[in-house]
């Protein structure tokens, strides 16, 4: 038998000999992988990231939201107003396991200083707020429940509106308008960064949530509110806290025992659940895809390597007659297979390594290049050329060596 | 010139069983051969000889008798033993040259050693020792297709000299070439008979090539007709 060096040098020249053929049949190899890697990076950066930002969120929080989740294909109907900030109120002090409940009624509008613009979030809250979110304030200060009980113009900013619309200077006591109605900045939020969906947190205008109510978004129902934030006051409560609110709410808006909820309690444990579900059923799929790809790209290589081994029959008859055994043969075609498949591998690598980072950096998306998915990556285009290479490998060697010569 | 057995066969027959029709290609050929002898085998078209070359080749084996090539007994040995057998004792010429295309001279020529075990460091220099032993020391990094057909038969001689084989097999090797260049082929099989003691057998069917031979075996219809020594031995 022949060194494998050997061997590898005579596929590497018979591969050289067919430099466009080769490339195209490691081109389903190299999309494959590109794919495979790409996907595992982008699916465990998500993953990592969504576990990232709520556990910087608290997994001690609850959502209420007005009408029932229970709607077909998960729809929630918001146009249902059957929450008050008087239920926040409730909420938080009826519920022995709550901490912290804010409500939250706002929505877009354009804030303007001076000749500046900007559209951003207006946060309709109590000062609770910032107890639930786990926010501090940078500078300045937090309205108060006075405030919010007089639904006085004052606002609490985001850095990002400091930053758009006061072009860095201290907007402290200085007055912008939304919606024509002017407010005072009263305080500047920390920074915050984004939410788990991606969404700028810094980009938002805190009010009291009778401002809000009253004076920017005046809805045909008044005092309702879209959501209620709700802090357990610890994860290890928050399903107690989740049955307190929500028999609370039951009594207050006199839901029948059985009756149809007319809100919904989220857990914000099930939701990180829910979204990690997503992100991994996603990520299986497109590598299923891609895994079909590589699998494609295999019998590229196993229909190449047969159209080779009929091309150099006469090659093979001479190398029998000059003393190649059975297994010279067979390795020479396994190895070239094996090389199609792992140079495309490894193209394949870099290219899913360089395409991950520029959509990280592009999309700023998070990105895990992990050592286990450039390893099975390799490992399966290896796979993939020994077990599509070996039939045409096996073929060659047991050619009879007079008609392989005798082959024109 | 010392004067050992080199092929022994002994009433070889081989049957072609081509479903309902049994070809018999050889029957009952026995013959031998000496160490650092020149034979032509002679015959027309389908009187055995290309059946016979393949079984002296070690390329098929026969139905029946038994072939010694240098005392070893070759009749029945698998595809393995009969690969182990050719890489150290034979060396093929063909009538279409088979060289490897865009591998240059030198590579073709150090192929054999690929198979044999020869250490990597020593066949560049064996190659080259063969190839001017054949006149093409200046065309070693030629590639086939930039030779003509004489020279490429000459790369291939030198291929078959490269492994020390004990005999070198051609077959019809100058079946591709014109006249001229035949006889420099067969020139050049003579002085590798004569000056360096190679024993070869060719088989050819044009009786002037065969004349070349020192010992001219005549075939027809599997089985030896004539066996003669020409005025040369």
């Amino acid at each position: 038998m022949i060194s494998l060096w050997e061997t590898s040098r005579i596929s590497f020249r018979a591969l050289a000999v067919n430099k466009m053929r080769s490339a195209l049949t490691m081109l389903g190899i190299i999309i494959g992988v590109m794919a495979v890697i790409m996907m595992f990076a982008i699916g465990s950066g998500a993953n990592r990231e969504i576990s990232d930002r709520f556990s910087s969120m608290g997994s001690n929080l609850l959502t209420v939201r007005p009408g029932t989740g229970q709607a077909p294909g998960g729809v929630r109907s918001g146009s249902v107003n059957t929450l008050t900030a008087d239920d926040a109120r409730a909420i938080a002090e009826e519920c022995m396991a709550v901490a912290y409940a804010a409500p939250v009624y706002g929505g877009s509008a354009q804030v303007v200083y001076g000749n500046q613009n900007w559209s951003t979030s207006i946060t309709g809250t109590t000062p609770d707020y910032l107890f639930v979110q786990d926010w501090a304030v940078g500078s300045g200060t937090v309205f108060t429940d006075q405030d919010v009980r007089s639904a006085t113009k004052v606002c609490v900013v985001g850095k990002t509106i400091v930053d758009n619309l006061f072009g860095g200077e201290d907007p402290i006591g200085k007055t912008l308008r939304v919606r024509n109605v002017p407010m005072v900045v009263v305080g500047v939020l920390g920074e915050i960064g984004t939410n788990p969906m991606g969404r700028d947190q810094d980009d938002i205008v805190l009010v009291p949530v009778t401002t809000a109510q009253r004076r920017l978004f005046s809805s045909s129902r008044s005092g309702s509110v879209s959501t209620i934030m709700v802090k357990a006051h610890s994860s290890e409560l928050l399903g107690a806290a989740q049955d307190q609110v929500t028999s609370l709410l039951s009594m207050r808006h006199r839901i029948r025992e059985g009756g149809e909820e007319d809100f919904t309690v989220r857990n914000m444990a099930q939701m990180i659940e829910n979204a990690k579900a997503a992100t991994r059923t996603m990520t299986l799929l497109l590598t299923a895809v891609a895994g079909v790809s590589l699998l494609v790209g295999g019998i590229g290589i196993m229909n190449i390597m047969l159209v080779s081994v009929t091309e150099r029959t006469r090659e093979i008859g001479i190398r029998m007659a000059l003393g190649a055994k059975t297994v010279d043969i067979r390795l020479q075609f396994l190895v070239e297979a094996l090389m199609l498949s792992l140079l495309g591998g490894a193209t394949g690598i870099i290219l899913g390594v360089a395409g991950a980072l520029s959509i990280s950096r592009g999309f700023g998306w998070a990105v895990d290049i992990s050592f286990f998915s450039i390893s099975l990556a390799f490992g399966f285009s290896a796979f993939v050329g020994i077990f599509f290479g070996y039939y045409p490998a096996w073929k060659a060697s047991l050619l009879n060596p007079i008609e392989a010569l005798r082959y024109e | 010139m010392a004067m050992n057995e080199l092929v022994r066969l002994e009433v070889i027959t081989k049957i072609y069983d081509l479903g309902d029709v049994r070809v018999e290609a050889l029957r009952d050929v026995s013959f031998t051969v000496e160490e650092g002898e020149f034979l032509s085998i002679m015959g027309a078209s389908g009187s055995g000889k290309s059946t016979l070359m393949n079984i002296l080749g070690c390329l098929d084996t026969p139905t029946r008798g038994r072939y010694y090539l240098e005392g070893h007994d070759v009749s029945s040995l698998s595809r393995d033993e009969l690969a182990d057998i050719r890489k150290h004792k034979i060396g093929f010429v063909f009538q279409g040259f088979n060289l490897l295309p865009r591998m240059t001279a030198l590579e073709n020529v150090k192929l054999p050693m690929l198979y044999n075990g020869i250490h990597p460091s020593l066949r560049d220099e064996k190659a080259m020792d063969a190839l001017e032993m054949v006149g093409l020391g200046d065309r070693a990094q030629h590639q086939p297709q930039q030779l003509s057909g004489g020279q490429q038969q000459r790369v291939a001689i030198a291929r078959a000299l490269v492994n020390d084989a004990s005999v070198i097999l051609a077959d019809e090797p100058t079946g591709n070439l014109d006249s001229r260049t035949s006889r420099d082929i067969m020139d050049l099989f003579m002085k590798l008979n004569d000056e360096h003691g190679r024993t070869i057998i060719q088989v050819t069917h044009e009786s002037d090539m065969a004349a070349y031979g020192k010992r001219v075996l005549t075939f027809r219809d599997g089985m030896v007709l004539k066996d003669e020594r020409t005025g040369r031995s």
